[in-house]
């Protein structure tokens, strides 16, 4: 039974014309003490079963970080001081973003391919609730990417795809030094016209190493030894200090 | 030198960390303040996150003022005594000071009032500690006599206790519920509260300014110790990679500071306070009053 319809799947859906085979310069970045970001090299060829179509075909490349709730808050005067009034709660904005394109996103991709994959920045930030909590919401999530697009969080890299003969495809993402660790959730499209022809998802994942990941686990699972030990760590180096003076002074 | 800081998550320059350390140590010396208040806005503007730095500030106080109190030990420039019943009163403050936030923060406005608080006490603090030592300075210039301290209403207190260090003889409950506005004012601003304590022990409990650096310090050391165990067991936000790079320029600051503080004139290291407090009092008014260029700020969700 499973045979026929496995049969009868393939045969009814269309096999893709135009696929991506990819490869990224590393999957894995680890966060040493010393840390200073990392580039990333992504590239990828297409794999086709046909000739190559008369509409030129374009990559879209979207690396993301992991997703937290963030909280946006806005200043106003009031009997002369400035104080946080409203605020409002995105529901989802990805820590880490950067879209990297072959030419400018709006000619690459259309407006119903952005809304259905969320591709561009301001897709890609959920703010279910937003509209809610203050009239003007959309300000809030702008205020969110030109502050992160300020620490070079948020990345906008249009025509930065290099695409060769239609077929061989590489970018390189910048990593900043101040990553937040996770799983990052790399997309590949080509596209067609604004239409999405072929998507290929796959990760990178971030994670501290050596001291940088054991103090960090400590802190979580022991944190009355850690904070004993940074304690201990204090008063040591106060000790420290004062008997050094001291026999500084007396030598 | 970049250094990846583990709990912070974000990375910075250790030369710049150290430096820093440095100076809030040196102050700390000087004039027995924890420098909490100088420090945390510091780290904000480096990008630590507020909840580390707060956290963290706490842990590098606790090393450089047990660096300086060994200093003050070795001159015998701490009243022990002294500094106990300030403790009792401070954690005693602390706990009222904690229960009156969280009040607080189910109100809204937290912030504000934090800051609110900063400016007038900072203000009125400051101020005062100014015209004072100025008055002294100048009274000294012109060869007059400081005046003796007054026997007022303090005196008549019950429980009265010997604290020779500093030379007094008064009841336990002035320093007491000096101890305990301390403590409430530290929870509600977030630091170890030196910069309030010092000049309380002058002003209202008559105390010389040398014993009072060296007490200050040894009280500190205590609340920023409990603070620090409070931060790291409930919010995780200690980073003792930040904290090591601080606190090795705090610990050598602080010693450098009491070399200085010795040095000086009460009047001349009273003045200098003054003069700090004001400075930080003005540039947090100004934070208020000036439109800040970034209307919009993120934090975290669920923080205050």
């Amino acid at each position: 039974m499973l045979r026929i319809f496995l049969a009868f799947v393939f045969l009814v859906l269309p096999v893709h014309a135009e696929e991506v085979v990819l490869g990224l310069s590393s999957d894995k970045v680890a966060i040493t003490a010393t840390f200073e970001g990392s580039d990333i090299l992504i590239f990828g060829a297409v794999k086709r079963e046909a000739p190559i179509a008369e509409a030129p075909l374009d990559v879209i490349i979207t690396v993301a970080g992991p997703s937290l709730p963030v909280t946006v808050r806005r200043k106003d005067r009031r009997l002369g001081i400035w104080v946080n009034t409203e605020m409002v709660e995105l529901d989802a904005a990805p820590s880490f973003y950067a879209v990297a394109t072959t030419g400018p996103l709006d000619k690459v991709l259309s407006n119903t391919e952005d809304l259905r994959h969320r591709v561009s920045i301001g897709r890609a930030i959920r703010s279910v609730g937003a509209a809610t909590m203050a009239e003007d919401a959309q300000r809030f999530s702008d205020a969110l990417i030109r502050i992160r697009r300020d620490k070079n969080a948020y990345q906008m890299r249009e025509g930065d795809v290099a695409f060769d003969e239609q077929t061989l495809f590489r970018t390189s993402i910048s990593l900043p030094a101040n990553l937040t660790e996770g799983i990052y959730q790399t997309r590949i499209f080509l596209t067609r016209e604004g239409r999405v022809v072929s998507q290929l998802n796959t990760s990178i994942d971030v994670r501290k190493v050596g001291l940088e990941r054991w103090l960090f686990s400590l802190s979580r699972e022991q944190p009355i030894l850690y904070g004993l030990m940074s304690l201990a760590i204090a008063i040591a180096a106060g000790w420290m200090a004062s008997a050094a003076f001291q026999a500084l002074r007396r030598g | 030198m970049q250094i990846y800081l583990p709990i912070a998550e974000v990375s910075v320059n250790a030369f710049l960390l150290l430096g820093l350390g440095g100076i809030v140590g040196i102050l700390s010396g000087m004039f027995g303040v924890g420098g909490g208040f100088l420090m945390t806005p510091l780290l904000f503007f480096i990008g630590i996150p507020p909840a580390v730095a707060v956290a963290t500030e706490a842990n590098q106080i606790v090393a450089s003022s047990f660096s300086g109190v060994l200093a003050h030990f070795r001159r015998k420039t701490v009243d022990l005594r002294m500094g106990t019943v300030l403790l009792v009163g401070g954690l005693v403050g602390a706990g009222l000071g904690v229960f009156i936030f969280n009040y607080l923060k189910a109100q809204g406005q937290v912030d504000l009032l934090v800051k609110l608080c900063y400016v007038v006490f900072l203000g009125i603090i400051g101020g005062m500690m100014f015209i004072e030592s100025l008055n002294a300075i100048r009274n000294t210039r012109k060869g007059k006599a400081p005046k003796r301290k007054k026997h007022g209403w303090v005196h008549g207190l019950p429980f009265k206790m010997r604290f020779r260090t500093s030379g007094l003889y008064i009841s336990v409950i002035p320093p007491l519920l000096v101890g305990v506005a301390v403590g409430i004012l530290a929870a509600i601003m977030g630091v170890g509260g030196g910069f309030i304590m010092v000049p309380a022990m002058i002003y209202l409990l008559g105390m010389p300014t040398k014993v009072v650096v060296g007490t200050s310090l040894f009280q500190i050391i205590f609340v920023t110790a409990f603070t620090t165990m409070l931060h790291a067991t409930t919010n995780f936000t200690v980073d003792i990679a930040l904290a090591v790079l601080l606190l090795v320029g705090g610990v050598i600051g602080a010693q450098i500071g009491t070399t200085i503080g010795t040095k000086m004139k009460a009047e001349q290291l009273r003045i200098l306070l003054a003069i700090m407090v004001l400075v930080v009092c003005g540039k947090l008014a100004l934070d208020l009053l000036i439109m800040p260029s970034e209307l919009y700020s993120l934090g975290a969700s669920g923080g205050h």
